[in-house]
């Protein structure tokens, strides 16, 4: 016992005489948590829009106008010549063309079915796709009108038209914002990065300096050394999910609407599977070099891409969405978002939750012995 | 003698196909001073290495401080101190708190830590430098505090692998009057080297070469068992010259180059003087100086190494 003490005093002296150090493990989280939560932003909005008015009648104005009311799309250039729109798209000045033919005016007043061109820069896939989905709606709206105009002016006023009109409600994220999606990921992430990467160089580091020797030939035990060695990144990883929510709360008025010591219960679980992995890539890496390519490549990387993180895991295909069920961060995204955003609680979150601890039992106990074994 | 401080019967490693250590036995008394020598890669950090637990044997046994070193590694390490010629303190932490930390590590109370930490400061030299960084420190402080830490809870047995490298020679004399304190007050010392200036202070000094011991005693009875010859000292101008004609004849048993000198072994002095002298004016090579020198163990290893494992078949131990 004293002798983890000892392990856990001189972990925390070397680490605050660090700047470098104290920089990475203070500052760091908070500084990503800020760029991404506003650069992470996936929120389709002000779609840059050249419009090509080959009619210019009242009726292609209202068009324009229903675009332009709707918030998703600004107008930011006009031409007359349909050869000009590839310039726009082309060099990026618009991602978004509206033509709108001739006759479309005298089309519409007489009754006849008529046509809209839209061209959309499809190299941003999700921007256009959005795009397109605001696109037809404004459209099909504005037909709606003009059959409804039309049909009233005919059978005479006092004549009621049957419509449906869903009443759409959304829950968890009502108006829809990606940083309020973002945010917990974000400091599922950062948790996992930071931890992993601390205990993978720390331990690599005694290894490289030579005095993990001196270490072994004391009499003190080896799940003395790991306890020593993981108790600090521990609390150093419960210090930044602290700085993180007290971000996101505040800063960003994400806060999470589930429990706070639920939150930090839970983050404890995941922290298991985050320092087993990080002992483990110390016990197969002998420089600190080492450590920090294994840890992100094989760590960082796969649970980035594969957890839900970036990527929905349903439009996965099947292998991959197996492989998913590996991941340790999986399951954690499951539960930061649940309790970040739906509120939820232990009831809803403990099959994530034994998950979690199965894998942090099973990854802890093979690298403290691989660790064990490593070190005689 | 009592029961020996270190006892080693048959003890081996192998890296795959790679004989390290061959069946190798030797003891070591209590409060010695015992020389592990041979050249880079013939086996004597492995074999240190595994007595002080840091490297499992392929076979045989051994024992430390009365506790086999397989089955009871954490007796053993209790009772040793270990220091490795990289220096393997904390460089980030001061003085004072690497001997702290060490102390903490073998359970030395309060009361206790404090008079060793005093201890060491002073024997170290390192008063008022307690709370200097350790990476601020030079070699020959830093060398004295690392023993310093490795003997903080008075170990029965210091190993030292290789403590000189790399050290300034006046440290490096202080270091070895250090170790005859520690040996003074009962502790035994098992210490490598391949300056073999140092082995001199050993008490009993074993050579290993390829994995296997192929000589041993105290230094004089090294000397006296292996070098019978007389050994003449030369001084004298082409000295590689000089050797390469004084190795073509019949009466030189042996000559080597030691720095700008030759040594020259012949069967009798008077008459190995004359020779040597009018051999190399019939070549044009003046001799500056003769003298019969009393063989070191330079002298002996180079003779025991050329001759290969045979040579010795001294009994040790």
């Amino acid at each position: 016992m004293r002798a983890i003490l000892q392990i856990i005093r001189k972990e925390f002296l070397q680490t605050g005489r660090d700047r470098k150090m104290i920089f990475i493990i203070f500052v760091a989280p908070v500084f990503q948590l800020l760029i991404l939560g506003y650069a992470a932003n996936l929120d389709v909005r002000n779609i840059r829009t050249v419009v090509c008015d080959l009619d210019r009648t009242p009726e292609s104005r209202a068009l324009v106008n229903e675009f332009t009311n709707s918030g998703y799309f600004v107008v930011t250039n006009y031409t007359d010549k349909i050869s000009e729109l590839d310039y726009y798209l082309d060099y990026g000045k618009d991602s978004f063309a509206l033509v709108i033919p001739r006759e479309f005016g005298r089309k519409i007043i007489s009754g006849r079915t008529t046509q809209l061109q839209i061209i959309v820069d499809g190299s941003e896939s999700a921007f256009a796709t959005s795009g397109l989905q605001y696109a037809s709606i404004i459209a099909l709206r504005y037909s709606q009108n003009i059959a409804v105009k039309t049909f009233t002016r005919l059978a005479g006023s006092g004549v009621s038209i049957p419509r449906l009109s869903p009443q759409i409600r959304i829950w968890y994220n009502p108006e829809l914002r990606s940083r309020n999606f973002m945010i917990p990921g974000v400091l599922a992430l950062l948790l996992m990065i930071m931890t992993t990467m601390l205990t993978s160089l720390a331990v690599v580091k005694e290894k490289e300096v030579g005095t993990m020797e001196q270490l072994i030939v004391t009499p003190m035990r080896s799940y003395e050394l790991i306890i020593g060695k993981l108790a600090p990144f521990s609390i150093i990883g419960m210090i930044d999910v602290t700085l993180v929510l007290l971000v996101a709360s505040f800063w960003f008025q994400v806060p999470p609407k589930g429990s706070v010591p639920l939150l930090f219960l839970l983050c404890l679980i995941f922290l298991m599977t985050t320092l087993g992995l990080g002992l483990l890539v110390s016990t197969l890496s002998k420089t600190q070099q080492q450590a920090m390519m294994s840890s992100q490549f094989f760590v960082m990387m796969p649970m980035i891409y594969l957890s839900g993180f970036v990527f929905p895991i349903e439009n996965m295909p099947r292998i991959i969405q197996y492989v998913t069920f590996l991941l340790p961060l999986r399951y954690f995204m499951v539960i930061i978002r649940g309790l970040f955003m739906k509120g939820v609680g232990w009831h809803e979150l403990w099959p994530q939750a034994a998950m979690l601890l199965i894998f942090g039992t099973v990854i802890l106990w093979i690298s403290i012995v691989r660790f064990s074994k490593k070190v005689g | 003698m009592s029961e020996p401080a270190i006892s080693v019967h048959n003890l081996t490693k192998k890296f795959h196909d790679f004989v390290a250590v061959n069946k190798v036995s030797f003891e070591v008394g209590k409060g010695e001073i015992f020389g592990f020598l041979g050249a880079n890669g013939a086996g004597k950090s492995t074999t240190i290495r595994m007595l002080c637990g840091l490297l499992s044997s392929t076979s045989g046994t051994a024992t430390v401080a009365g506790y086999d070193i397989n089955e009871q590694p954490e007796k053993v390490k209790a009772n040793i101190g270990y220091m490795s010629q990289k220096f393997s303190l904390y460089d980030d932490l001061t003085v004072r708190e690497n001997i702290r930390f060490f102390g903490g590590i073998y359970g030395l109370r309060r009361a206790e830590l404090k008079e060793r930490l005093d201890w060491v400061v002073e024997m170290a030299g390192l008063k008022g430098r307690e709370d200097s960084l350790a990476v601020e420190l030079a070699g020959g402080w830093k060398q004295r505090l690392a023993l310093g830490c490795a003997i903080l809870h008075r170990p029965k047995i210091v190993f030292l692998d290789e403590p000189t490298g790399g050290v300034d020679p006046v440290s490096r004399r202080n270091f070895w009057e250090l170790i005859n304190k520690l040996s003074e007050q009962g502790t035994t010392v098992f210490v490598t080297t391949h300056y073999l200036d140092e082995a001199e202070y050993a008490n009993r000094i074993m050579l290993i070469q390829a994995g296997e011991i192929i000589a041993g005693g105290s230094p004089k009875e090294l000397k006296e068992t292996h070098i019978k010859n007389p050994i003449l000292e030369v001084e004298c101008d082409k000295v590689v010259m000089a050797m390469e004609i004084l190795q073509r004849q019949d009466w030189v048993i042996e000559t080597t180059i030691f720095g700008t000198y030759l040594h020259t072994s012949v069967a009798d002095e008077s008459e190995g003087r004359e020779r040597i002298r009018q051999t190399l004016a019939e070549n044009n090579i003046s001799v500056k100086r003769m003298d019969r020198i009393v063989p070191s163990l330079e002298d002996v290893f180079i003779y025991l190494i050329e001759k290969g494992p045979q040579a010795g078949k001294a009994q040790v131990g």
